[in-house]
C-alpha cells in the first residue's frame, strides 16, 4: 500500500544524515591513515610542514593551523560575546516593538551575507584600519579573529533572543513588581531562565567559528609561521586547506586529511555539547 | 555602585553593541555598492568570465543550487516527516535529529573534502555534480529541521479530526499536516536556498570553477563564488573589479531572497 | 434497554494510558441508544473523554495503551462488533467512518470549505464530481451553513468563525453518513450565540445520527440530552434517563455534583 512505501521512504531519508556522518568519518578517517601511521600523535606538536623531495615523504606537524584555528576563534569569541549579549538585551528588553523589528532584521540580515563577503570586504576596508591601529600589516590573526567576531555575532544574538524571549512575562512581572531595576531583572530572572539556550548558542557559534574558511583566508594570512604578535599572519586549518588541499600529494595530502579529521571530531564534539544545553528549552 | 548607574549603564553599553552591529552592516553593505556598481559594465552580465564577465558564473551558481535543492528539499521534508510523524519520541527520532543539527553546523570545508574523495579523485577531475552533491549535504540537515519543526507546530487536534475521518497516516501527513505547515516549510526552503547560494567552501575542491560557459556538469563548472576568491587574489585592477561587481551582485540576490522569504512569513501569519 | 435499540455498547470496559500503573477507566458498562443523545458528565479527570475518544480508537495514533473488556458496535444490518478487536489499520478506517468525532476547538483543514466537507468522502474513494456536490451541499444544509457558505465554497475555511468552523466540522463529519457522531465538548471553545446554534443542531442530528457527547456545562446536558451518564474517577457512577438524573439521582455523588458541591 502507499502508506508502507511512503513510511519507508521517509525512514529511508532520515537514516541518510546518520550514513553520510559516519561515511564522512570514515573516508576523513581512510585518508589520513598515511599521516598517521607516519607521524601518529607528534602531529599535533609539530610545527614543520615541509614537502620532501619530489612530493615523496616530507615532515607535516599540524601544530600551526591548530592553533591558528583556536586562537583566532578565542579571539572572535572574546569579542562577540559580549556584544552579541548586548544586542539581544537590546531586542528583548530595551528597544520598543516599533524598533526591536528593523533591527532584529538588520542583524538577520548581517547573518545572511555569505562569508566571501566579509572576506572582500575585510580585506580591503577593514584591514587596513586594523593595520593603521594596530601596526602589523593588515592581514593576520587579528584581523581575521575581530572579522570572526562580526561574522558570529548575528547568529549568537539571534538565538540568544530567543532564548531570553521564552522567559516568562509573570516571572519578570513579579521581579519588577520587587522593585528591581531592569539590569537586575535581567541578570536575576533571565539569564538564569535562559541560561541553557544562552549557552547552548555560545558553544554553537565556537563550532562555527572553528569551521569558517573563506573569511579567514582572506584574512589571517595564510602563511605557516606561528604568531609573535598578534598581528602578525599565520594559518588555519580551513585556510590551509582552502589553499593548499588539491595541489598536495600523497603524504602531504594525508596530512591535510588528517586535519580536517581532528577539525570535524572537535566540531562534532562542540556541537554535541551545545546542543546538551539546548535539551532543557526548545528554543525555535 | 549606585543600582541605578549600574542599570544606566549596562543599558546603555547593550543599545551600543545594537548601534555597533547595526553600523558594521552599513558599512558593508554601503562598500559592497558603491564598489560593485561602480564596477558594473555591460560586459559584466553578458560575457562569461573568460572575456572579463560573469554570465557563466551567475548560471553555473544557480544550476548548482537548484539542482542541490531539487535533493534536499524530498529527502529533506521526507526525513522530517518521518522524525515528526512516524519517529515523534522514539529514542531513534532523537539520535537522528541530533546528528542532522550536527551536520547543521559542520565544517563545510571538510565536506568538500569529503566529498573531493568520493567524486573528484576516483573520476580523476573536477565535475559540477560533486558540487550539487556538497552543496545538497549541506541542504538537507536544514531541510530537515525546518520541516521538523514546522510540523511540530501544527496542533495535534488537526492529526486527529483527519484520522476520526477515516484516513490513512500517509495521507492525512501529505494532505493536512503538510499543508497547513506548507508557508514555514516553503520559507525554510528559500532561506536554505539563499544560504547555499553564496557557500564556496564546499565548492572549492568539488566543481572548482569555469571560465567558460558550460551546463555541461561532468566537467568543471561555473562558481561565483569560487571565483570571487580567485579574482579579488590577482593582482591586476580589472579582476579586483569584477570581484566587487559579483560580490554585490551575490549579495544583492542572496538578500533578496532573504527579505522576500521573510515577507512571506509576515504575512501569511 | 432492548439490545434492538442499541447502537454501542460497552461491556466491562477498563482503559490504562501507556506508561501508567492504574486505569482511568474501571470495568464501564454504558449502553448508547440508537437515534438518541447520550451525556457524559463529570469533573475534570473524571475520564469522559478517555471514555468517548475510544469509541473511535482515536487512541490508536499513541502506542502502548492497555484495553479491557468490550466495546460493541451494532451495524445497521444487524450484525456485531467488538471494536476493540480491531487491529488492522483498514478496519480502523472503516470503524472511523461510522464513528465520527468532533473536538473541542474547530479543526478546519487547511483548504476551501468544499474541499473540507469533501475531504472524507474523497478519502472513502467517491471521486465523481456530481456526487460529490451532491453530498456536501446535503452535509452543509444538515449542519445548517449551507446558505452561509454557497457563494463561497472554494474559499478557504481558515477564513470563517469560530462557530462557523465548528458547524463545519459537524458537515465534514456527518457527510459520511455515520452511524455515531462523538462530540467532545463542542461548544467549550466557542461564544454562547455559536453555543446555541450548534446545540439546536446537534438536537436536528440525532434523527439521522446517534450522539454521544462529553460536556462539563451540566445544563447544555440536560438541555440537550436523553440520557446522562455521570463519571468520577474513572468509574460510572451513574447512567439513568436525563430527566432522572438531575431532577431525582440515585447517587449522593451524583446530586453533589449536580447541585454544584464539587466539579
Amino acid at each position: 500500500m502507499g502508506g508502507k512505501l511512503f513510511r519507508n521512504f521517509s525512514f529511508f531519508s532520515a537514516t541518510l544524515s546518520f550514513f553520510i556522518l559516519v561515511g564522512i568519518f570514515a573516508i576523513l578517517f581512510h585518508y589520513a591513515q598515511e599521516s598517521l601511521h607516519e607521524f601518529g600523535f607528534d602531529f599535533l606538536w609539530n610545527q614543520q610542514w615541509e614537502a620532501g623531495e619530489d612530493d615523496e615523504g616530507g615532515i607535516f606537524g599540524g601544530y600551526i593551523p591548530i592553533i591558528g584555528t583556536l586562537s583566532s576563534t578565542v579571539i572572535a569569541m572574546a569579542i562577540a560575546i559580549p556584544l552579541a549579549m548586548g544586542i539581544a538585551i537590546f531586542l528583548t528588553e530595551i528597544a520598543s516593538v516599533k524598533v526591536a523589528k528593523p533591527v532584529s532584521v538588520a542583524i538577520e540580515l548581517l547573518a545572511a551575507i555569505p562569508s566571501i563577503i566579509y572576506g572582500m570586504w575585510g580585506l580591503f576596508y577593514f584591514a587596513p584600519i586594523v593595520q593603521a591601529t594596530f601596526g602589523g600589516n593588515g592581514v593576520g590573526l587579528l584581523t581575521a579573529g575581530i572579522v570572526l567576531a562580526i561574522m558570529i555575532i548575528p547568529f549568537m544574538a539571534a538565538i540568544t533572543r530567543d532564548s531570553m524571549n521564552t522567559t516568562p512575562s509573570v516571572l519578570k512581572e513579579s521581579a519588577y513588581a520587587m522593585g528591581a531595576t531592569k539590569f537586575e531583572v535581567i541578570k536575576d530572572v533571565i539569564m538564569p531562565y535562559s541560561k541553557g539556550g544562552i549557552i547552548g548558542s555560545i558553544i554553537l557559534a565556537l563550532g562555527r567559528a572553528l569551521g569558517e574558511t573563506m573569511a579567514v583566508a582572506f584574512l589571517i594570512g595564510s602563511v605557516m609561521h606561528t604568531v609573535g604578535k598578534v598581528t602578525d599572519p599565520t594559518t588555519s586549518i580551513p585556510v590551509l586547506l582552502a589553499n593548499n588541499f588539491v595541489e598536495a600529494e600523497d603524504l602531504e595530502m594525508s596530512s591535510m586529511y588528517f586535519l580536517a579529521l581532528i577539525l570535524f571530531v572537535v566540531s562534532f564534539i562542540i556541537i554535541s555539547t551545545a546542543k546538551f544545553y539546548f535539551l532543557g528549552k526548545k528554543v525555535k | 555602585m549606585n543600582r541605578l548607574l549600574l542599570n544606566k549603564i549596562i543599558l546603555l553599553l547593550s543599545t551600543l553593541s545594537a548601534l555597533i552591529g547595526i553600523s558594521f552592516l552599513f558599512w558593508i553593505l554601503a562598500t559592497l555598492s558603491y564598489k560593485g556598481i561602480t564596477s558594473i559594465q555591460w560586459i559584466t552580465f553578458t560575457k562569461d568570465l573568460v572575456e572579463g564577465g560573469i554570465r557563466n558564473l551567475l548560471v553555473g551558481q544557480f544550476t548548482m543550487a537548484l539542482l542541490a535543492t531539487l535533493v534536499a528539499v524530498p529527502v529533506g521534508m521526507m526525513a522530517g516527516i518521518y522524525l515528526r510523524e512516524y519517529g515523534h519520541g522514539s529514542k531513534l527520532a532523537a539520535v537522528i535529529r541530533n546528528l542532522s543539527d550536527v551536520m547543521m553546523s559542520a565544517p563545510s570545508i571538510v565536506i568538500g573534502v569529503f566529498v573531493f574523495a568520493l567524486l573528484v579523485d576516483p573520476f580523476n577531475g573536477y565535475n559540477g555534480w560533486a558540487g550539487v552533491v556538497a552543496l545538497s549535504i549541506m541542504m538537507i540537515p536544514i531541510i530537515i529541521s525546518t520541516t521538523d519543526n514546522m510540523l511540530a507546530l501544527v496542533p495535534q487536534e488537526l492529526r486527529e479530526a483527519g484520522m476520526a475521518l477515516g484516513g490513512s497516516k500517509h495521507k492525512i501527513i501529505l494532505q493536512i499536516v503538510v499543508r497547513a505547515a506548507k508557508v514555514g516549510i516553503t520559507t525554510g526552503v528559500l532561506l536554505s536556498f539563499a544560504r547555499i547560494i553564496g557557500e564556496t567552501a564546499p565548492l572549492l575542491f568539488t566543481s572548482a570553477n569555469n571560465q567558460f560557459f558550460t551546463m555541461d556538469l561532468t566537467e568543471q563548472f561555473p562558481s561565483l563564488t569560487v571565483s570571487i576568491y580567485n579574482l579579488a587574489t590577482y593582482p591586476d585592477e580589472a579582476s579586483r573589479q569584477l570581484a566587487w561587481a559579483a560580490s554585490f551582485i551575490l549579495t544583492t540576490i542572496v538578500l533578496i531572497i532573504n527579505l522576500f522569504g521573510r515577507f512571506i512569513i509576515r504575512n501569511k501569519k | 434497554m432492548a439490545k434492538e435499540n442499541l447502537v454501542m455498547e460497552l461491556k466491562n470496559f477498563s482503559f490504562t494510558y501507556a506508561g501508567a500503573s492504574k486505569p482511568s477507566l474501571k470495568k464501564i458498562n454504558l449502553p448508547i441508544e440508537k437515534n438518541k443523545i447520550t451525556a457524559m458528565i463529570g469533573p475534570s479527570g473524571c475520564g469522559k473523554s478517555t471514555l468517548l475518544r475510544s469509541m473511535n480508537r482515536i487512541h490508536d495514533l499513541y502506542s502502548g495503551n492497555r484495553y479491557e473488556g468490550k466495546i460493541n458496535l451494532y451495524r445497521a444490518d444487524g450484525s456485531k462488533q467488538n471494536i476493540l478487536a480491531l487491529k488492522k489499520e483498514n478496519d480502523f478506517i472503516k470503524l472511523r467512518q461510522e464513528v465520527g468525532m468532533i473536538f473541542q476547538k474547530p479543526t478546519p483543514f487547511p483548504m476551501s470549505i468544499f474541499d473540507n466537507v469533501a475531504y472524507g468522502l474523497r478519502l472513502s474513494g467517491i471521486k465523481n464530481k456530481t456526487e460529490l456536490q451532491d453530498r456536501v451541499e446535503k452535509a452543509l444544509k444538515g449542519a445548517a451553513i449551507w446558505n452561509e457558505t454557497k457563494d463561497r465554497l472554494n474559499e478557504s475555511a481558515l477564513g470563517m468563525s469560530g462557530g462557523q468552523q465548528q458547524r463545519l466540522c459537524i458537515a465534514r463529519a456527518v457527510a459520511l453518513k455515520p452511524r455515531v457522531l462523538l462530540f467532545d465538548e463542542p461548544t467549550s471553545a466557542l461564544d454562547p450565540i455559536s453555543t446555541g446554534a450548534i446545540e439546536e443542531l446537534i438536537a436536528e442530528i440525532k434523527s439521522e445520527v446517534s450522539v454521544v457527547i462529553v460536556t462539563h456545562n451540566m445544563q447544555q446536558a440536560s438541555r440537550l440530552s436523553d440520557y446522562t451518564a455521570f463519571m468520577y474517577l474513572g468509574d460510572l457512577v451513574e447512567f439513568d434517563k436525563t430527566d432522572k438524573i438531575f431532577l431525582n439521582p440515585k447517587e449522593k455523588l451524583t446530586e453533589d455534583y449536580i447541585t454544584g458541591r464539587f466539579g
